[in-house]
């Protein structure tokens, strides 16, 4: 990379990466102690972003601290590349950054998501950059931050088990489906961000780096690469994900996170996959091979 | 991945005592490479991770060790830098380049700069952070004189797949006893940035060592 290449984003108006320098160097130094601390909030001086708060300004902020014009960029939305903040996202960093943007979570050295870790394994190097409305998983629980505060400084989780079991006592099972909460090597409870709880188990001993931000909340946080992810849970009720009866209806997958879609007003219903990529991908493999009877996924 | 390795790429200093070196050739770009350097290190402590961006570095400093400084302190990161790290000429390139507080108390620093490891203070010197704000602790940056040449010390933890083999030279005696207490401080804890030549090694707070 030479020198000389300073300004090959479309729009000049703006630095590279829309933030200015000292903000990135501030988010940044959060970056770093985020990772030395897994699972731990650590606060940052948030700044005005060009969307509204609740359309992922958190995790904007660090992608654009930490990309480079050397990236590939994903953006993806509830597992969906084409959907309407991703779209909005992904033109964001185009017209700023200028980097190549890619749809294959393969290729991607950042992915910016929002609710869905993508069903292909990431790599080692990877940056899995989730975007979070709400970091703290106490809140619903304790709406004071002097008081989470100190919960987190002295691992003191007994009040959310407490709301766990009484889930168990109501309806004999645990019904948090999303945002399930999680012990951070074995310390910090964190809000894995409005994620299925089918893929809280990705992020345990995942090799890549997962960063989460939360704009309007400012907090960052961080679960490093190869670093215990435990669902909250108890003996006699094991953590469970979600199943499915049949399979993707577009690509025959069973083992990914299907969404139920409504095809008329007759009741009439399918079952696709929420990856977008992960389904294209199969089936333009399955429509690539021979067909051959009773093919089985 | 922009983070590539390159052969040493350390200018010779052509300069009087007295000029200024300048900083990066490109500080947005140059200061984002060095940065996800930084992150790879602390994300997978224990691995070299070099990166190619040169620059002439004031003495004492390594080229690695002024990127850094470059990249991640400010006018908002009071610094402690260590008595031969405070040399004229670096201290003068950090308030230029950074605009970089300097105090002489290791304890209100957000940052340290060692170049001289053997004669560094103790690790409980430096502030470990508070209970209930853990990140407002101590980023140690340590040049030191080899990462190959050292006693091999095994390192585990978040970022380890099953462990590291290390072997970083020039630490004092008491360094990893010193480590293992800071361990023990968790989640306060003070995060070392190991540097030499071009390139970094990270050892966050998380990590156990055993020599």
């Amino acid at each position: 990379m030479s020198a000389g290449t300073t300004t090959i984003h479309s729009d000049t108006g703006y630095n590279f990466a829309y933030l200015d320098e000292q903000t990135k160097r501030m988010i940044r130094r959060s970056l770093l102690k985020a990772l030395s601390i897994p699972g731990y909030q650590v606060p940052f001086g948030g700044r005005e972003m060009p969307l509204a708060y609740g359309w992922g300004t958190g995790g904007i902020q660090v992608t654009a601290s930490v990309i480079g014009p050397d990236d590939r960029l994903k953006v993806i939305d509830q597992g969906a590349d084409d959907t309407t903040n991703a779209v909005s996202i992904r033109r964001f960093f185009q017209t700023v950054t200028d980097v190549t943007v890619t749809e294959s979570t393969e290729d991607a050295t950042i992915i910016q998501t929002r609710h869905r870790i993508p069903e292909i394994p990431l790599k080692e190097g990877q940056v899995l950059v989730y975007q979070v409305p709400q970091p703290e998983p106490l809140q619903k629980i304790e709406p004071r931050e002097t008081e989470t505060r100190k919960m987190h400084a002295y691992a003191e989780y007994g009040a959310m088990r407490v709301t766990l079991y009484e889930d168990v006592a109501h309806f004999g099972r645990i019904a948090k489906t999303y945002d399930y909460p999680a012990v951070i090597n074995g310390r910090h409870l964190m809000s894995p961000s409005p994620i299925p709880k089918f893929d809280n188990p990705k992020m345990e001993m995942n090799p890549a780096i997962q960063l989460f931000g939360a704009g309007r909340e400012k907090r960052i946080y961080a679960v490093p690469p190869y670093t215990s992810v435990r669902s909250l849970d108890f003996d006699d009720h094991p953590f469970e994900v979600q199943t499915w009866k049949g399979c993707c209806a577009l690509c025959g997958s069973t083992v990914s996170y299907l969404d139920e879609v409504i095809t008329d007003d007759k009741g009439s219903r399918m079952f696709v996959c929420s990856d977008t990529d992960f389904c294209n991908t199969r089936q333009a493999k399955a429509a690539a091979q021979p067909k051959t009877a009773g093919e089985q996924s | 991945m922009t983070v590539q390795s390159s052969a040493t790429s350390m200018r010779p200093v052509s300069s009087g005592g007295a000029s200024l070196k300048a900083g990066f050739a490109d500080p947005v770009f140059d200061a984002q490479a060095v940065f996800r350097a930084s992150l790879l290190a602390t994300a997978y402590p224990g691995r070299v991770v070099p990166f190619d961006r040169a620059l002439a570095p004031p003495r004492p400093f390594s080229s690695a060790t002024a990127a850094l400084c470059l990249t991640l302190m400010d006018f908002e990161t009071l610094a402690w830098l260590d008595r031969q790290a405070a040399s004229d000429e670096a201290v003068a390139w950090l308030r230029y380049h950074c605009g970089l507080p300097v105090t002489d108390d290791p304890m209100k620093a957000r940052f340290a700069v060692v170049t001289d490891a053997l004669s560094m203070p103790r690790l409980v010197e430096f502030h470990p952070g508070d209970v209930e704000y853990p990140d407002r602790s101590m980023t140690l940056i340590i040049q030191v004189s080899s990462f190959t040449d050292g006693p091999t010390t095994t390192w585990t933890g978040p970022g380890i797949k099953t462990t590291a083999h290390v072997s970083i030279g020039g630490l004092p005696f008491w360094f990893w006893s010193d480590w293992e207490l800071n361990r023990e401080l968790y989640p306060r804890g003070i995060d070392v940035i190991f540097t030499n030549g071009n390139a970094l090694v990270g050892l966050p707070r998380t990590i156990a060592v055993e020599t």
